[in-house]
């Protein structure tokens, strides 16, 4: 047979010469169509090939479509599953041909063979053709009952697929609620398997009715499937495991000895050789954890050896996605790891990618102890031919610096990194000092030494010159040619390309100024004029403002141009702690290989399974749907979303929590918990987030210093408030006036039980306040924890109220705060809150 | 779950190309393939095996010189689709006995009949060439493995892993042999890859054995296969430090760590190191195990540089075997990087070394020193003379190095772990199988700074 090799000069699919060889085909097929001469079937496969090879190179096949469906009335199998594939590329570009197709596919899902009624069922809800759909109902409803479970599984993966076509065909025939029974039922793993996704796409897709999906949801996560899946959890393949391990990481357990019963049941699935089981079983133990420091943290000793093992067995591409899980936990608890230091170093044939992360891990486990090894490991690479990883080496040194071990001997290291002479090393060692000197002026004096024996003519990097030039700037008293060094790279002005290198060219001549004036001021003058000759607007301005300054009053412009400074002692983090919390929460998926959380880089339908249990129905805000709320932080402190995360998902083991820590049963081979009680804060730093230990909730009302009013009966008076019943506010302006209100009320109360049991569907709550003109905007959370965000506007006036009410129904408690437009009468409407809920039984 | 898979071939011509949910635009496999080449044209190193480009999540893996790549939109586990990807390799490796360009190209139908049973609707159905045997119809087409290139060290770390030249590893788990009958056969492979990182005063700044039992099963009926280890083989290195170079050497074989495959029983595992498991067809890892207890490496290097006059630099490279005299290392192959200013190496072997290459590396700088086979116990020595196009600036040990050593040793391993029988619990009697239990050595990242 002809291999794709010899289109390959006709890549592209618009190529011409393709055409001729598709009719060609054409023809040939028509001619074997109807033929049963002996050895037509061979002759049909070597033509079958010749299309599917075309297909795979992305010619354009789809103009045989009739002659292959006339060919395919065949028993030969071969021939029947090119057939399958080729009319599912192409049907649904031909609905008319394809119908030609349901005949004999409808036919073979009744043969007598389980594989054939199998690969029929596949093909036929592989088609994609929307009108056909009515077609697919018969076929699938046997297929889910059918005697095999090939058959089932290709059935129950079919529904999925008639969802994806018609939402509205698959729910009318009840297939859920079929998948459902199967999923609980059936003998086979791998039935049980594909019932969980396709359910768990199923219910969190936007087309389902937001209020039983978010029940059907909410099922999914109960504790009897939980518990039904987990104890047949080694009956599954390994990748079914992982949906399973997924599904349980979304478990809220009850109590303790729950989460140690888990912890234990699934505590062999570390020793899995496939790295997918071993991280999701890892997201499992760090999600039930969260809340207790203790075992949190020996958990990630626990985790560590498989980790490792795993990054050095696989190939390249797997270790990665490993290290990029260990990076992530690095990060989070550096302490934990900085003995393990040794495991981070790089191999010289390994990929920069991971060279990369594991600078970064050195970086962030370097201590007291172990500094002086691991900066003179760095050094060594430093050496590196590798260029970008030397680059890599030389930061990775700086930064350990500014993390203030050891000062005095990287001080010197960075200084031979000087004497190098290696253009890139130079330009490298030149930023870290400027930082280094901003942290630790003290170190001035050693410094300027070496950095004034540079040549300004030896560096080119943008970042690196404006780092000299800056010194040049700041130390100008110490540094004898200074001001010549100055003069003669702003007599050099024009051939200067990067405009922060002459930002910097300006504001240090101006320094070197006030420092030594006479030697300084044709400089100055030279710089001033090309400054506001400059072309670059920045540049302009800014030279424009220095002479403005200098022609006002020249002690003014000191002050302001070069006041006296403070040794910077934190440098700003880049990724703020919310991010690195949201990234937390999505281990084990690209979030943490690309370090970002997946509202960065996935569209909202594409989210993933690993969201959908934080959204009850479809009412989220803006185009990110889900973020941190940080009550310590108040809304303001985080971009755009208020539904729960973390932060909540805390609070609501929170109050489990609450009694005395009781030995973990979990595994006795951990460390010891008096020693993990020397270093308690290690592990909390990472997980929970700042200002907010899992504390009750009545804490955080007091850190926000607004009193908690007692929660004294209310007495439901007629109110002269009247509320628009038609009030519309768009999410994001919610948004916006969520962050700029003050709160104006703060009240917390008791729920009563039925409130409780009326709270298991959320939804209707929010439809009874509806009612009372108080409209939901946002929804969020899962048993016990509940949170809303409601508002409602004045009958008369567009004068809003908004309203956050965080309920949890294990403690029974309900807190509201209220923020309105109209301060004077949010007391007014807060009765009429209350009362909307008192008449929902909440209250 | 994932939305296509594809196979490129290095030039990025489509192989294989299967659309599961039709969710990414179908020119992803271009779109990804310039994306991986400019990434290395950029100077960035090779593309890390996942990246985003609109939206779209590409994540791949090379085995054999050929990408398998696989997109989605979704926010999946990165590991699991790395996994899959590696698995579907395997795969389609025990049916075609042989994964290369020529092969797949030759077998593309079967490829396609596996990947329509791997995955349905992005969802992994089965991986295991046992359960995918009774699916599928089409014979694989063999190509001639005698005609393909030997495959040199840099071969072996090509395929990304474990490979051990032979003809075994060459044969496809359903095809039958030439004679007709099956022949009844287990493999089992120790293969240790070994690091370590020898500081300019020969003293060893780290070391580490990452090992692999791996099987592969001709044997019809699926009897049950015992393995026993080391008896005083231990785990976990609790209660000492990692790096503990104080003990002797000898002594009983302490794991770091260790993990299983899926159809592994330990019951029996923690009482006398026995692994109990009924072998599925195809290849597979029984167990992973990473070690960093002291142990003896193969060899020692010794290198220095001297600068002779103004100009010139003499190198000079020592190797030492230190193992039995009885076991010979192959397709060794020793690099050094040389100042990015050397014009000219001209190269002094020992008299009577044979088998020697030496070869200088203009583009990259780097001397290649080529031993097709090293005997236990001998010694070995290389002088280059380096030109220099300019003066070196001070310390010219700054400019060069490290050496770094690629060898592979068969019937050797550094840990001492071994496999004491293997024992098939045969339900029927027939001829006794064949049972090969290899070793072998590889490196891994070896290395000696100046």
């Amino acid at each position: 047979m002809a291999p794709p090799a010899q289109s390959q000069r006709s890549s592209s699919p618009s190529q011409p010469s393709g055409k001729g060889e598709v009719s060609d085909l054409k023809s040939q097929l028509r001619q074997l169509a109807g033929s049963r001469a002996p050895g037509a079937d061979d002759s049909k496969r070597e033509l079958f090939k010749k299309v599917i090879s075309y297909m795979t190179i992305g010619i354009d096949v789809s103009s045989v479509f009739g002659e292959m469906v006339m060919c395919s009335a065949t028993s030969d199998i071969v021939l029947k599953k090119m057939c399958y594939l080729y009319v599912g590329n192409y049907a649904k570009g031909n609905p008319d041909l394809a119908l030609l197709t349901i005949n004999f596919l409808q036919r073979d899902c009744k043969d007598e063979d389980p594989m054939i009624r199998g690969l029929a069922l596949r093909s036929l809800c592989s088609l994609r053709v929307a009108n056909l759909v009515e077609y697919l109902v018969g076929p699938l409803g046997s297929g889910l009952k059918d005697s095999n479970s090939y058959v089932r599984t290709v059935a129950v993966i079919g529904v999925l697929k008639l969802y994806h076509i018609s939402a509205s065909t698959c729910v009318d025939a009840d297939f859920p609620a079929t998948l459902k029974h199967l999923m609980l039922n059936d003998s086979d793993t791998q039935v049980v398997a594909n019932c969980l996704s396709a359910l768990q796409e199923i219910w969190s897709s936007g087309t389902t009715t937001s209020e039983e999906a978010s029940r059907e949801r909410e099922t999914l996560l109960s504790k009897p499937v939980v518990y039904y899946f987990l104890n047949r959890i080694k009956e599954f393949s390994e990748w079914a495991q992982c949906i399973v391990l997924e599904l349980a990481a979304k478990y809220v357990p009850s109590d303790n000895s729950e989460i140690f019963d888990i912890m234990n049941l699934l505590e062999d699935r570390l020793q899995h050789a496939n790295g997918a089981v071993v991280l999701a079983t890892i997201k499992v133990f760090l999600h039930l954890t969260l809340s207790m420091t203790d075992v949190h943290q020996q958990v990630y000793e626990r985790i560590k050896a498989p980790l490792l093992t795993l990054v050095s067995s696989g190939s390249p591409e797997q270790s990665y996605a490993v290290l990029s899980h260990l990076h992530l936990l690095v990060m989070r608890a550096p302490f934990i790891f900085s003995s393990d230091y040794k495991h981070f170093y790089c191999q010289y044939n390994e990929p920069s990618y991971v060279k990369k992360l594991k600078l970064e891990m050195l970086t962030a486990v370097a201590n007291e102890s172990n500094t002086y090894e691991i900066v003179t490991e760095l050094c060594e690479y430093a050496a590196n031919v590798d260029i970008p990883i030397a680059r890599e080496s030389i930061r990775a040194v700086g930064k350990i610096a500014l993390q203030q071990y050891d000062v005095n001997a990287i001080v010197d290291r960075l200084l031979q990194f000087l004497e190098m002479e290696k253009d890139y090393v130079t330009a490298e060692a030149l930023v870290l000092v400027k930082d280094l000197l901003r942290k630790y002026p003290q170190w001035s004096h050693d410094c300027i030494a070496v950095v004034g024996n540079i040549s300004s003519k030896n560096v080119q990097e943008p970042k690196a010159k404006a780092a000299l030039i800056w010194m040049l700037g700041e130390y100008s008293q110490d540094m004898q040619d200074a001001p010549y060094i100055l003069e003669s790279l702003i007599e050099n002005w024009d051939d200067e390309h990067s405009a922060e290198v002459r930002l910097h060219l300006l504001t240090a001549v101006m320094k070197c100024f006030f420092k030594r004036p006479p030697e300084t001021q044709r400089a100055l003058g030279a710089a001033l004029a090309a400054g506001l000759a400059d072309f670059h607007q920045d540049v302009h301005d800014r030279a424009l403002f220095y002479y403005r300054l200098l022609q006002y009053n020249v002690t003014v412009a000191e002050r302001v141009v070069n006041p006296p400074k403070q040794a910077v002692s934190v440098f700003a983090d880049t990724q703020s702690s919310e991010i690195k919390d949201r990234i937390f929460d999505e281990f084990n998926s690209l979030s943490v290989v690309y370090q970002k959380p997946s509202y960065m880089f996935t569209d909202k339908e594409h989210r993933g399974p690993f969201e959908f249990s934080d959204e009850l129905g479809n009412l989220s805000i803006g185009a990110e749907s889900s973020d941190t709320v940080v009550p310590g932080h108040r809304v303001e402190a985080n971009d755009k979303d208020l539904l729960l995360s973390t932060a909540e998902k805390e609070e609501t083991r929170g109050p489990i929590n609450n009694g005395v820590y009781s030995a973990p049963s979990y595994d006795s081979s951990l460390v010891s918990l008096s020693a993990s009680q020397s270093q308690p804060d290690v592990a909390i730093s990472s997980p929970t987030i700042p200002g907010h230990a899992p504390q009750s909730s009545l804490a955080i009302d007091d850190l926000l210093g607004l009193g908690v009013p007692a929660a004294a009966a209310p007495v439901p008076s007629p109110p002269p408030l009247k509320l628009n019943s038609k009030a519309v506010l768009d999410p994001s302006t919610f948004q916006q006036k969520w962050r700029q209100l003050p709160i104006s009320l703060s009240q917390e109360y008791t729920v009563s039980p039925q409130g409780v049991g009326a709270l298991t569907t959320p939804q209707a709550l929010l439809r009874h306040m509806q009612t009372h003109s108080i409209h939901c905007i946002a929804s969020g959370g899962q048993s016990p924890n509940f949170k809303f965000f409601f508002f409602a506007q004045k009958a008369e006036e567009s004068s809003s109220f908004l309203i956050e009410c965080i309920i949890n129904t294990s403690s029974a408690k309900a807190q509201t705060k209220i923020k309105a437009d109209d301060q004077s009468a949010s007391q007014a409407f807060s009765s009429l809150f209350q009362t909307a809920l008192s008449k929902f039984g909440v209250l | 779950m994932i939305s296509q898979f594809f196979v490129l071939s290095q030039r990025g011509d489509n192989i294989v190309f299967r659309d599961y949910r039709y969710e990414v635009q179908k020119g992803s496999a271009e779109i990804f393939f310039r994306k991986v080449k400019f990434w290395k044209e950029n100077g960035e190193g090779d593309a890390p095996p996942i990246f985003n480009v609109d939206g779209v999540n590409y994540f791949h893996v090379k085995v054999a010189g050929l990408l398998f790549a696989a997109t989605t939109r979704v926010n999946v586990s990165s590991s699991h689709v790395l996994e899959l990807l590696q698995r579907i390799a395997r795969v389609i490796k025990d049916y075609l006995g042989v994964l290369n360009e020529d092969s797949l190209r030759k077998n593309f139908v079967l490829v396609y009949e596996l990947l329509d049973e791997v995955i349905d609707f992005g969802y992994v159905q089965t991986t295991s060439t046992e359960v995918l045997k009774s699916s599928i119809f089409n014979e694989p087409i063999m190509v001639d493995a005698a005609r393909l290139p030997s495959l040199g060290p840099a071969a072996i770390f090509m395929q990304g892993a474990k490979r051990m030249p032979g003809t075994a590893v060459t044969k496809s788990v359903v095809a039958n042999e030439p004679g007709g009958r099956k022949r009844e056969e287990i493999f089992v492979d120790i293969i240790e890859k070994i690091s370590v990182t020898f500081s300019s005063s020969g003293y060893i700044l780290t070391s580490e054995i990452d090992g692999t039992i791996q099987m592969k099963s001709y044997l019809t009926g699926n009897p049950e296969i015992r393995l026993a280890l080391n008896e005083d083989l231990s785990i976990g290195r609790s209660g000492r430090s990692i790096y503990d170079y104080s003990s002797s050497g000898s002594g009983p074989v302490v794991l770091d760590d260790c993990n299983f495959h899926e159809s592994v029983h330990l019951d029996s595992f923690d009482i006398d190191r026995t692994l109990t498991l009924i072998p599925s067809d195809g290849e597979f890892p029984v167990m992973n195990y990473r070690m960093t207890q002291e142990f003896k490496p193969p060899f020692r290097i010794n290198a220095f540089i001297e600068e002779a006059r103004p100009l010139k630099a003499e190198v000079t490279i020592k190797i030492y075997a230190e193992f039995a005299s009885s076991i010979i290392a192959n397709t060794v192959l020793v690099q050094m990087p040389l100042p990015t200013y050397t014009t000219r190496v001209s190269f002094e072997l020992e008299p009577g070394a044979a088998g020697n290459t030496t070869d200088f590396k203009e583009a990259n700088k780097k001397l290649e020193w080529g031993l097709k086979k090293i005997v236990g116990g001998s010694e070995h020595t290389l002088r280059a003379k380096l030109t220099f196009s300019q003066e070196s600036h001070g310390n010219i040990t700054k400019e060069v190095g490290p050496v770094s050593m690629t060898f592979t040793i068969p019937m050797y391993n550094a840990s001492k772990l071994q496999v004491k029988y293997l024992q098939i619990v045969k339900k029927v009697k027939t001829d006794n199988p064949y049972r090969w239990v290899r070793y072998v050595t590889q490196a891994n990242s070896y290395v000696a700074r100046l």
